[in-house]
């Protein structure tokens, strides 16, 4: 695809790499923030082509990953009730509530779907006036303006078997989060690109200023992620701290205006909790009051449920790169792909999750003699 | 795919305990879930848990995608699949091609040219005949070409709602050539590893008219009978080690399976394994990776090293096989597990797909 | 946050009073709403998540940073890199692999 093949060129890579390995001096700890970014890094094996001095902390930038528990129970529950169609990203599904996961709601006679788009679920609601349909509205700064268009569409169009389900997260509080965690080790970022996209990176230069870090806001192809690798790297071994964008092509420094204003009617600013982290203060979006008719929670009378993580988990630790993924406890026995206890086990791109992946590769003897992969 | 294909565990002698990745099977899940069908551990752990003890026996333990019989000193092959696919039409086929395709390509596998099929149909109440129709034309045009007849059928209706319109199990015999033994158990380190052709087509063609997922794309699925491929390949050395087709959970699935079964490593090439742009584009929209999707028309072969190149000459000459391609080879290091080198020159491990893949949005 | 891809743009229509538009990725079509970028025209590229545009894809600024990247690293060439002996050393595929790749 265009704009995509180039940027997975390999001989530019090298480049790149080469770059960075006589840029670098000593060690530096980046984090990139965004779950697509760390997928990428995965899929294409891109930490282990770094020098050793760069080490890459997998952030809390996984939409999927960090919705609270609180809030699958809330889904599970209104997915289960009769006459809803519940709607969601495919990825969505498989994240365990407590004791059971959407799939588990669908085998029991929930009515369950995965969409691509938010206004699939809308046209299911066109289709199906006399079932309530709801849209399970997860995401960073990137999803939150097409659920928002959403929600805007349903009112205009008077389609009132349709709500949504919010549990929005915003990057820039939660950046500050790590940062201000006393035994913080993030010695620069790579910011979302699609976030900034949409935001653009007016928020940053205020965090870089007040905890001295180089913010650089980097794309998602192997080589973007490389460049925004590079230029960290220079800033650190340059004793700078500066807002950065690598992802020019795709991200000005406005973002996208229409879809800031659109998600300043639809949402007001919340505190969030994040899954296996706790509460961010104003880490969140939810309905603003004037849709208030469109937020499931309140349809379904579900703010009743709270439900606490459980104790066992420190993936909040491993989030801010203070505790390796095999340092837990609960790593490997309690917790594993299958049965995870928190945000960084549950998707592939989590940090315990890709750890485990691994870590079955270094215990095999013969690969540790032999590769130096590992 | 046979129910028996779905399995990395019960030869316990080779299974590498830090490869199991779930220390409490089934006691979390007290319903059925889509993935117990999606061909991934989930489906292995059914198998291995119900199923297997449930049944016992010797050649129930094979699980292959055939089991190789010996009934009055004939070897043959013995298979059956049960296929719930929709639209009961896409681009490229319907349900009908893949009931006889899926058994004959099971068939395939262990060698065997599929002689004689069964063909069970469920019927929903209240689906249009000419539909039914269709289907069983599709079917018979399907048989036809990969040279099997439909010997016995069967034929039940259930009440409305409580099928999919059309379900078609079918289940096929044929006889397995002297000398030929494809198992995961002769896999050793050194083998060549080869791919009939681009991967991912099947899945995609399925996936871009369903519903919630939509989109266009000009591509067809490979829904084929591998049967005369299979022969061609036969016919150069009977001494191939193991065969899979590549169904549910894709090919990253059968490298796996054939790599726990086998107690060895596989490393593959990723710049090698044929990915269509169109496949690879749908990929990248969808959020999925092509290694995990599924094909019907397509094998993975396990070849001795000093075969390896007349065997690959051979693919190519067969119509189905013009895109064969080396992609990796089996090592000692890291038994049980598939790894990638990627394009990049890093690796990655690929893992074992837990359940059906899912569009993601990160 | 985060699987986005870019496209272009084929046709636009409204639909329902909404802006909507085929974008196609690399021949895979897809319908994309278009609200939040009214302006976009048919054949420029924009980054597409979940049905939805969400920036206009700089294809100047994609082709400046492409080039960036190949002037990087000129000097290291001509000494040969730590990097690629690293990759040697993994490399566990022998020349069978070369063969398919005829």
């Amino acid at each position: 695809m265009k704009y995509i093949d180039e940027f997975q060129d390999p001989d530019l890579a090298r480049r790149l790499l080469d770059d960075i390995h006589s840029t670098v001096t000593r060690p530096w700890a980046l984090m990139e923030v965004c779950g697509g970014q760390t997928h990428t890094i995965i899929r294409h094996g891109i930490d282990q082509l770094l020098p050793d001095q760069v080490e890459l902390i997998h952030g809390p930038g996984c939409p999927v990953c960090v919705t609270p528990l609180e809030v699958i129970d809330k889904a599970l529950e209104i997915a289960s009730r009769p006459g809803v169609i519940f709607c969601s990203f495919g990825d969505m599904l498989r994240v365990p509530g407590t004791g059971r996961d959407l799939f588990q709601v669908r085998g029991a006679g929930g009515d369950v779907r995965v969409v691509y788009s938010p206004l699939d679920a809308l046209r299911i609601a066109q289709q199906n006036p006399d079932r309530d349909v709801v849209f399970f509205g997860i995401g960073f700064e990137t999803t939150a303006p097409p659920n928002a268009m959403t929600v805007y569409q349903a009112r205009r169009l008077g389609i009132p078997n349709f709500s949504l389900l919010v549990s929005h997260v915003r990057v820039p509080p939660a950046i500050e989060a790590i940062m201000r965690s006393p035994s913080c080790r993030v010695q620069g970022f790579l910011a979302a690109g699609h976030v900034c996209s949409v935001m653009g990176v007016g928020e940053y230069p205020e965090l870089a200023e007040r905890f001295r870090v180089p913010i650089v806001v980097t794309g998602f192809e192997p080589l973007d992620i490389l460049e925004g690798v590079r230029r960290t790297v220079v800033q650190l071994e340059r004793g700078e701290h500066t807002v950065d964008n690598a992802y020019p092509r795709a991200v000005r420094p406005e973002g996208n205006p229409a879809a800031r204003a659109m998600l300043e009617d639809v949402f007001d600013v919340t505190d969030r909790a994040w899954r296996g982290i706790g509460v961010i203060p104003d880490s969140g979006w939810r309905l603003s009051p004037k849709y208030r008719d469109y937020d499931a929670e309140y349809r379904f009378s579900v703010d009743g449920i709270q439900t606490r993580e459980p104790a066992e988990c420190r993936s909040g630790e491993v989030l801010q790169g203070l505790l390796k993924p095999h340092e837990c406890e609960a790593f490997g026995t309690l917790c594993t792909p299958r049965t995870p206890l928190g945000a960084t086990m549950v998707s592939s791109e989590g940090a315990c999750a890709a750890y485990y992946l691994y870590r079955r590769l270094q215990l095999t003897p013969a690969t540790r003699e032999a590769s130096p992969v590992v | 795919m046979s129910e028996t294909t779905e399995t990395t565990g019960l030869r316990t002698p080779v299974l590498d305990v830090a490869a199991w990745t779930c220390p409490a099977p089934l006691r979390d899940q007290s319903r059925v879930v889509m993935g117990h069908g999606g061909g991934g551990a989930l489906s292995a752990e059914l198998v291995e848990h119900v199923f297997a003890p449930a049944f016992g026996g010797e050649v129930l333990g094979q699980l292959g995608d055939a089991a190789a019989l010996s009934l009055g000193g004939v070897r043959m092959a013995f298979s059956t699949d049960s296929f719930v696919v929709r639209p009961l039409f896409f681009p490229g086929g319907s349900i009908g091609d893949l009931a006889v395709n899926g058994t004959v390509n099971d068939l395939a596998m262990s060698g065997a040219r599929a002689a004689y099929l069964s063909c069970g149909f469920i019927l929903e109440e209240g689906v249009e005949m000419e539909t039914v129709a269709r289907v069983a034309e599709a079917l018979g045009a399907a048989a036809r070409a990969a040279g099997v007849e439909v010997a016995t059928g069967d034929t039940k209706v259930v009440e409305a709602g409580h099928g999919d319109g059309i379900f078609i199990n079918t289940a096929g015999i044929g006889l397995i050539p002297a000398g030929v033994d494809l198992r995961p158990q002769r896999v050793v380190p050194g083998d060549v590893v080869m791919v009939s052709g681009a991967i991912g087509v099947h899945g995609v063609a399925i996936m871009s008219v369903r519903e919630g997922l939509e989109f266009g794309v000009e591509i067809e699925s490979d829904c084929a009978a591998l049967g005369g491929l299979v022969e061609a390949m036969l016919g150069v050395t009977p001494d191939l080690h193991v065969l899979r087709d590549p169904t549910r959970g894709g090919l990253a699935a059968s490298l796996n399976e054939i790599a726990a079964a086998s107690g060895t490593g596989v490393v593959i090439r990723e710049r090698d394994v044929p990915v269509p742009p169109a496949v690879a584009n749908a990929c990248a929209v969808l959020g999925l990776d092509p290694m995990y999707v599924a094909n019907e028309g397509k094998l993975v072969a396990f070849v001795p090293r000093d075969h390896a190149d007349a065997v690959l000459d051979a693919m190519r000459a067969h119509p189905l096989g013009t895109e064969s391609r080396i992609i990796g080879e089996v090592v000692e290091a890291h038994p049980g597990m598939v790894v990638a080198r990627t394009g990049l020159g890093g690796t990655r491990v690929v893992d074992m797909p837990i359940g059906e893949q899912l569009p993601r949005i990160c | 946050m985060c699987l986005a891809v870019p496209g272009r743009v084929l046709d636009i229509e409204e639909r329902d009073g909404t802006r909507m538009a085929h974008v196609d990725f690399g021949g895979v079509v897809k319908e994309v709403c278009l609200e939040y970028l009214p302006d976009l025209q048919v054949g420029e590229y924009a980054i597409v998540h979940v049905g939805f545009a969400l920036q206009r894809l700089d294809e100047e600024s994609a082709k400046q940073t492409l080039e960036l990247f190949a002037t990087l690293g000129m000097l290291q060439e001509e000494f040969g890199d730590p990097w690629e002996l690293a990759a040697e050393v993994g490399a566990t595929l022998p020349p069978a692999g070369e063969e398919a790749r005829k």
